[in-house]
């Protein structure tokens, strides 16, 4: 069942970046930059790692590609990546983000992070991101601990969970990220795993392809703080990772994700929601085309002195 | 017949009964007729209802100042009577609603007109119209008294009424003509000599739109903001005009995400703009600090209220100068100014534009609610002069492309840039040349004096202000913000007692200009003008500036917050205490 409130009627291929590819070819190799900062064993190795790949396919132009990222260990991914880039302040890179991708919709505009910048501190812009379709492409490092600051209960982490802010284990209920999103009115939501690099790349490529605001949440270890925390979904220590049959499951459907978002631990991984929907990119360029239209040819300084002529 | 230079009207009402409407109608018309204008109003902060003044200082000459006294007082209600009959001076006129005020206190000379408002109203536009309208006809009857360009307030009326349906311009006029032609009884008509500005283009406006106009002067295209009361204005006009110029002002869901979506459009290469009133820019701090440490060019607005907290949001308070100085985490400069009037609201503008781009920093503009509001007539801009194209600089960058360099101001290379060797990063970590993350104490060292050296280098450029009256003597007054006209307006008073006594107007605040002292040089003492609390320490902030700077203790405050303008005795009774030496 479709939410009857949903318009998917008008896609808007206007706003989708049409770009020429890249007059010189993107490699790894390229796009390489500082040397993570990560430990040895960080899930966070294979995002970047994904990432390369998936631009390596994409070939869009060197320079257009920005790399927004906000506080936290995935968030130093700015670094690591040879591109245009800002290292923004706690939770606030998707409104960071936002300014960039409404004003320069010549870019393509990615957005790293963890679940303590994205749901915690950042949790109210994730929510105003999705339902003003901004488009920009949101991939999410979520550990279920605060790594950075050395374990401290994160807004994932189960019930139960010790740290050094629950020295007797979690009480509160974690979010549960694909449930936010799909409440929130984000157009793209799935969910990967650093360990399933094919499944990433493919994901990432879908999201990066979307014309709206496209989230992932990918599942990445830490093993200092969090070791073994997804070993429930990573078959070769004994889970079991199932992806999401699209055949079976609509990915239009919204009440039909929001069941999918409710199973137990580890869940399932894949596209739970995918819709089309005007991006506020493209409703603010419709705004401005319309009044624009309407003016004609006169010169932005004749229409400043217009205005003047009214207030004599 | 009487020939006047200035008449203050003072309109006393409730806050529903468009006495705005019709002062700000008396407002414009000054503007076109070559006569001078200020405005001053109170609004209660509730949506309807409370009491209400409208205060218009019509003037053939320069007018400063809203009117410390009214010459006319126009009370709506008995409770507008009894509030307001002691600012009338001494043989002033009070009209009032007769059917609405009962008792008078006949004192000091003022005639009493009672007029029947509503009833007169209701019998003029007659059918349902209650008594809305009323405001109209005594616009009409002020019309009559002080004999303005009738033909031109129908036009104003028009103008303003005739986008609705029809029956609305139409009981406008109704009342307006009933106002008019209401007998006011034996006092005499008075006309205005003619204005002093006959061959300019004059236009008059409020603070926060004259700003507007100054940002899309200066090249503004983006930004974000959260709606507060007094700066919501500014993004309303911004909302509504960038459309045509191509450009988006976004509503944010918070203060932390309206700054943040600003300072990614200036990342992006847009010249952009985010504004608050004080609450909102304590939100906003922790991403100005980010600017200041990632070298952004950035605009952002303060229209200064009453604080601290929620305060008295639609009182006026210049409290927020040390926030917007220091307000932040860590040594952040940035470049403070502040307008000195409404005119100066868009040359402002204009200049925060230059300095955020030349010296690659945010700048803040220190509005505050009086300026925010009133409406003032003055000389329309000349964009052959002041107009700035926006530009985005995509150009190609060479491989010793820096972000950051020692030697040189930042100039960013946006998304869309074309770099011959490494990307660059823009970061909020201390950092090298070339944005890594670097811990080295002698790189913060030498990147904390790159970053406050910017504000050095332009409190040497900035010229020293002007001293109005006596440039030595017994007292200069300095001040800052909206205080500006009844500074000047105190200085010709205390001249014609016989004191010798100059002013100065701060329009940088920080910088200041260096070199400031040689203002006061030739003066026995100083007193610092402003409406904030004399603190612990018996100074307001900014004397304690100027204090910290040049550790002069001649250097004295003139404060107050009462959540009003500074009346012009106020300003004279302080000065005289400070030049006795008994402040």
């Amino acid at each position: 069942m479709s939410s009857p409130t949903l318009d998917t009627s008008s896609a808007t291929p206007a706003t989708a970046l049409v770009t020429p590819p890249a007059e010189e070819k993107l490699t790894k190799k390229i796009l390489t930059a500082d040397h993570p900062t990560w430990c040895p064993g960080c899930g966070d190795f294979a995002v970047l790692a994904a990432f390369y790949k998936v631009l390596e396919k994409l070939q869009y132009p060197h320079e257009k590609i920005v790399c927004v990222a906000g506080i936290g260990c995935s968030s130093r991914f700015p670094y690591f990546m040879n591109t245009h880039g800002i290292h923004f302040i706690h939770g606030r890179a998707l409104p960071l983000a936002t300014g960039v991708s409404l004003s320069r919709p010549d870019v393509h505009v990615f957005v790293f992070g963890g679940d303590g910048d994205g749901f915690s501190i950042g949790g109210n812009h994730l929510n105003h991101a999705a339902r003003k379709n901004i488009k920009l492409t949101y991939v999410i490092m979520d550990n279920y601990v605060y790594g950075l600051t050395k374990k401290q209960t994160s807004p994932t982490s189960p019930i139960g969970f010790k740290s050094k802010t629950d020295p007797t284990g979690s009480i509160d209920r974690p979010i549960n990220p694909m449930k936010q999103l799909l409440a929130s009115g984000a157009t793209f939501i799935a969910r990967t795993h650093a360990a399933q690099v094919k499944h990433m790349v493919d994901t990432f490529e879908r999201a990066i392809k979307h014309d709206g605001f496209s989230v992932v949440e990918c599942l990445s270890e830490c093993v200092m703080f969090y070791e073994g925390s997804f070993d429930d979904s990573t078959p070769r220590k004994g889970g079991t990772y199932e992806i999401i049959d699209e055949a079976q499951h609509d990915v239009k459907d919204d009440v039909a994700a929001f069941q999918l978002a409710d199973l137990p631990s580890p869940g399932k991984f894949g596209v739970f929601y995918e819709v089309q929907r005007p991006t506020k990119n493209a409703l603010e360029q419709k705004w401005i085309d319309e009044t624009q239209a309407k003016l004609g040819d006169t010169p932005q300084r004749e229409l400043l002195r217009k205005r003047f002529e009214t207030m004599r | 017949m009487k020939a006047l230079r200035n008449a203050v009207i003072r309109l006393a009402g409730n806050s529903q009964d468009g006495i705005q409407s019709i002062g700000g109608i008396l407002a414009r018309l000054a503007g076109r007729t070559q006569q001078d204008v200020m405005t001053y109003m109170t609004i209660p902060s509730t949506i309807s209802g409370g009491p209400s003044i409208f205060q218009v200082h019509l003037g053939s000459g320069e007018v400063l100042h809203p009117g410390d006294d009214s010459d006319v007082l126009v009370a709506f209600y008995q409770h507008s009577y009894d509030s307001h009959i002691s600012a009338v001076a001494d043989g002033g006129i009070c009209f009032y609603d007769s059917g609405e005020v009962t008792e008078l206190k006949h004192e000091r000379g003022i005639h009493h007109i009672g007029v029947p408002f509503t009833s007169a109203t209701v019998e003029a536009v007659g059918g349902s119209a209650r008594d809305r309208g009323k405001n109209i006809f005594v616009l009409g009857m002020l019309c009559a008294v002080f004999r303005l360009d009738k033909d031109k307030v129908a036009g104003i009326l028009a103008r303003q009424f005739g986008k609705k349906d029809e029956s609305v311009l139409r009981n406008a006029m109704l009342a307006f003509d009933a106002g008019f032609a209401y007998p006011v009884g034996d006092i005499t008509t008075f006309h205005f000599e003619e204005g002093e500005h006959k061959d300019e283009h004059r236009i008059s406006s409020d603070g926060n739109t004259v700003m507007a106009m100054g940002l899309i002067a200066a090249g503004v295209r983006y930004g974000s903001a959260y709606p507060i009361t007094p700066w919501s204005s500014i993004m309303e006009t911004l909302r509504t005009e960038l459309p045509r110029y191509g450009g988006i002002y976004v509503q944010a869901e918070d203060e932390l995400a309206a700054v943040s979506m600003t300072i990614g459009a200036a990342f992006a290469g847009h010249l952009a703009v985010t504004g608050s009133a004080g609450p909102g820019l304590s939100l906003k701090m922790e991403a100005l600090s980010y600017a200041s440490m990632a070298e952004i060019p950035l605009i952002v607005i303060n229209v200064q209220r009453g604080g601290p907290s929620t305060g008295m949001p639609t009182s006026i308070e210049q409290s927020d100068l040390m926030q917007a100085i220091y307000g932040s985490h860590g040594d952040c400069p940035r470049i403070v100014l502040a307008p000195q009037d409404v005119e100066d609201c868009f040359y402002i503008a204009l200049e925060a534009g230059r300095l955020a781009r030349e010296y690659s920093c945010p700048v803040i503009i220190l509005s505050d609610q009086a300026l925010s509001s009133r409406i003032e007539a003055f000389t329309e801009p000349d964009l052959t002069k002041h107009w700035i194209e926006p530009t985005l600089d995509l150009s190609d960058r060479g491989a010793d492309f820096k972000p950051y360099p020692l030697d040189a101001m930042t100039r960013h290379a946006p998304p869309g840039t074309k770099i011959n060797g490494k990307y660059p990063h823009v970061t909020g970590l201390e950092h090298d040349e070339w944005g890594h993350p670097s811990g080295n104490a002698k790189m913060h060292q030498k990147m904390t004096d790159k970053r406050r050296n910017k504000l050095v280098d332009l409190s040497k450029k900035l010229p020293l202000p002007e001293i109005y009256g006596d440039q030595e003597g017994d007292l200069l007054l300095i001040s800052w913000g909206s205080n500006y006209g009844q500074m000047k307006e105190s200085v010709n008073r205390l001249r014609a007692e016989g004191h010798k006594v100059g002013a100065a107007h701060l329009r940088h605040i920080h910088p200041m200009p260096a070199g400031l002292d040689r203002l006061w040089a030739g003066f026995k003492k100083v007193a610092v003008v402003e409406l904030n609390d004399v603190g612990v320490y018996g100074y307001g902030q900014l004397a304690m500036m100027i204090r910290a700077a040049y550790a002069d203790p001649k250097i004295q405050s003139i404060c107050k917050t009462d959540g009003l303008t500074f009346r012009i005795r106020e300003i004279v009774t302080g000065s005289e205490k400070i030049m006795r030496g008994d402040a």
